[in-house]
């Protein structure tokens, strides 16, 4: 009888919790501009989405100190989806109706962005994301941008490098069969560098893979001058260090998931290329600001999401600005109209909302990132 | 049916119809914004799915880890089968396309259900939890691997036709069709083997065939819990169904009490609602989320509710049962 009397305590103090979250939502005020973020700030890839949501703020408290967007301070509020697609609904949800968003920046993933989109279209929101790179993210949506470039573009331009740049003829594929990010990149690439040159192996592993020297011994006796490897720092610092043990004379190409593989895996990653949202060796003023700003702030280097996060805010706020209203349609009227400089590059949209920019291609040298050249795979 | 069930019914029933009409008022009027009413739907889809498990482990007693699997095989049934429909006879109402989806999805996941039941329910206990792990894992490197899934770039294009009614009273009939088999002939038979498997054959309980019967009905409720999810967040792809899918349903059967379809119920209420409520505590979500369900567990190892099941008509009785003690003593 007692254990039940407690059970019912705890129930009730589960009720009560839920129904005081409830109550503590904020109301749709004039005063601040809300612009939501989401992204997994808690588990496995937290690293990304608060990567996101720090460029965001930091856009924002420069916004502020200048005086905020028509005289109206500007206020950010990130919520954690731990990258789940129902996590990611429901804080896109709680953002519209209890916070009162004008605009999204965001998710930070391609599959929480899409699970938000359908939403997002009937709601008619303005939508910014930072870093989904799906091809379908901006497929059929007016009102949804994208500040990041897509991974068949991304694949393409890293095939275009590898033919051009270093005039390689023959190359190998090692990708990720579970991940999205590294199968768009792989059929993008393979599909770009077969039109010129051949593709000696098209390979892929999963995700719990570790051992990789016997595809790359197989991969090794089709002698190609350069392996594309589109995955995140994880993986490749592993498969990097076995190409060196193997003692493979070729040269790895990567992509955006490279970005910082200078810092941890130094030696391996000497003389690889990779494609990157932006270089920090980047002499512009704009780059060497937003990188000592975001210094000062959170006393680390920024990667590449926070650079992504950071003009993703300011683009939208600019757009705001613009407007002079909050109605979405003018928003995202002027969003489309969005052409500047950026800590990524410049920025206009195409009539998808796609970006058009250029990539940064990085050759890790010495420890450091040496921004290569600017290229575009058209 | 004596006199007595039919009562319970009826009260129950009523009960249902008084929640629905509260909520739609409540959505009506705007106190149920559409935040809430997303979350409702999850929970619903909780609810169809830890019911679900619950009669394979609950009831049957067996250790399931797979149920993702047959919620992933549902839901890309579901979804293709609908994006199929759709373009092929986009004249059909949402409703329709729905249904002829759902039940599609639900007899493939049966099928496949009793495929891995005939061979895995052979096995008991750790075994059997091992080796519908694999299954789960299996059928998610299959659809990572077929072309019409999209792979692992996920499904895109669905039609997202699940709302807020539809699932309510999917998630009302696929309850009360797992209420009033538990309760039986065959429902009895099935909680013999969970008591005692030797006992229940000696008696002449067909094992292996009820077994399979409560397998393949899990999974086919399972599948159509995919289903309703697929077509509520239009966007599919294999990781949404990995090895910890599995576990956060079992989790939810296993705190609502396994052998209780309403513990189910409150616990998949509890532990949707718990990570929204507490949002406000950013970082530290997750962290108060695993340490409330540990305290949960600490002090009510059986689940909530244990085995017994929570009925309207239980409070109706003692409120009626004390006002004629009541009564009774005033007489005296």
């Amino acid at each position: 009888m007692k254990s039940r009397k407690l059970s019912l305590v705890l129930v009730a103090v589960l009720i009560l919790t839920v129904v005081l979250a409830g109550c503590s939502g904020g109301s749709k005020g004039t005063e601040v501009i809300k612009i939501g973020v989401i992204g997994p700030m808690t588990g496995d890839n937290s690293m990304y989405g608060t990567s996101v949501r720090e460029g965001a703020m930091l856009a924002a408290k420069e916004i502020n100190a200048a005086g905020g967007v028509d005289g109206k301070k500007v206020e950010i509020i990130a919520y954690d989806s731990k990258g789940d697609k129902t996590e990611a609904v429901n804080a896109y949800n709680r953002l519209r109706d209890q916070d009162g968003i004008v605009a999204l920046v965001g998710a930070t993933f391609s599959g929480e962005t899409l699970s938000i989109k359908e939403i997002a279209i009937g709601d008619n929101m303005p939508m910014l994301t930072p870093t989904a790179t799906h091809k379908d993210v901006t497929l059929n949506a007016s009102n949804i941008f994208r500040a990041c470039y897509t991974d068949p573009y991304q694949g393409a331009t890293a095939a275009v490098f590898a033919m051009e740049n270093l005039g390689a003829k023959k190359a190998a594929v090692l990708y990720n069969i579970e991940d999205p990010y590294s199968e768009g990149l792989a059929i993008a690439f393979r599909d770009k560098f077969s039109s010129v040159g051949t593709v000696t192996n098209y390979e892929g592993y999963t995700a719990k893979d570790a051992d990789f020297r016997a595809v790359l011994t197989k991969i090794a006796a089709q002698d190609p001058e350069v392996i594309f490897l589109p995955d995140y720092i994880a993986k490749i610092g592993v498969i990097l260090s076995q190409i060196r043990e193997l003692g493979l004379d070729m040269i790895p190409i990567s992509g955006d998931g490279s970005d910082g593989i200078e810092v941890d895996y130094a030696d391996v990653a000497e003389g690889m290329y990779y494609a990157n949202h932006y270089s920090k060796s980047d002499e512009s003023k704009l780059v060497q600001n937003f990188i000592s700003n975001y210094d000062k702030e959170y006393g680390v280097q920024p990667n590449a999401l926070a650079a992504l996060g950071y003009d993703a805010t300011y683009i939208m706020l600019q757009a705001i600005d613009r407007a002079g209203s909050f109605d979405s349609d003018k928003i995202i009227a002027e969003l489309s109209k969005t052409d500047e400089d950026y800590v990524t590059g410049h920025i206009t949209f195409d009539k998808n909302g796609e970006p058009l920019k250029s990539i940064s291609v990085i050759k890790v040298a010495g420890g450091k990132q040496v921004l290569v050249d600017k290229v575009s795979a058209e | 049916m004596n006199k007595n069930t039919i009562k319970s019914y009826l009260v129950n029933f009523l009960a249902v119809i008084i929640i629905f009409a509260l909520m739609k008022l409540l959505m009506n009027i705007g106190i149920i914004n559409r935040y809430y009413q997303g979350i409702i739907v999850f929970i619903l889809i909780n609810i169809i799915l830890a019911a679900s498990l619950n009669l394979a482990t609950g009831f049957l007693g067996q250790l399931t880890l797979g149920h993702a699997g047959f919620m992933a095989a549902g839901a890309y049934v579901s979804a293709s089968t609908a994006i199929m429909i759709k373009a092929n006879f986009g004249w059909l109402p949402n409703i329709a396309i729905l249904l002829i989806s759902l039940i599609i999805a639900g007899i493939i996941s049966a099928i496949v259900g009793v495929a891995i039941g005939i061979p895995a329910l052979r096995l008991r206990g750790d075994y059997l939890a091992i080796i519908t792990l694999g299954f789960g894992e299996v059928i998610r490197v299959i659809i990572n691997n077929i072309r019409f899934t999209g792979g692992a770039q996920g499904l895109t294009g669905i039609p997202r036709i699940s709302t807020f009614d539809n699932v309510f009273w999917i998630t009302v009939l696929i309850v009360f069709i797992l209420y009033t088999l538990t309760h039986s002939r065959q429902g009895r038979a099935i909680v013999s083997i969970r008591e005692d498997e030797v006992a229940a054959e000696a008696v002449g309980v067909k094992t292996t065939r009820f077994k399979v019967m409560g397998f393949a009905i899990a999974a086919s409720f399972a599948g159509i819990g995919g289903g309703l999810y697929a077509h509520y967040i239009a966007f599919l792809d294999p990781n949404t169904f990995n090895f910890m899918r599995s576990v956060e349903i079992l989790v939810i059967v296993v705190l609502g009490g396994m052998g209780s379809l309403t513990g189910s119920i409150i616990a998949a209420i509890v532990l949707t609602i718990l990570p929204e409520a507490l949002r406000s505590f950013a970082d530290y979500r997750l962290l108060l989320y695993s340490f409330l369900l540990i305290i949960m567990m600490i002090f009510r190892p059986a689940g909530l509710l244990g085995t017994s099941e929570f009925s309207w008509k239980s409070i109706y009785d003692r409120y009626k049962y004390r006002k004629e003690s009541i009564i009774k003593r005033e007489k005296a």
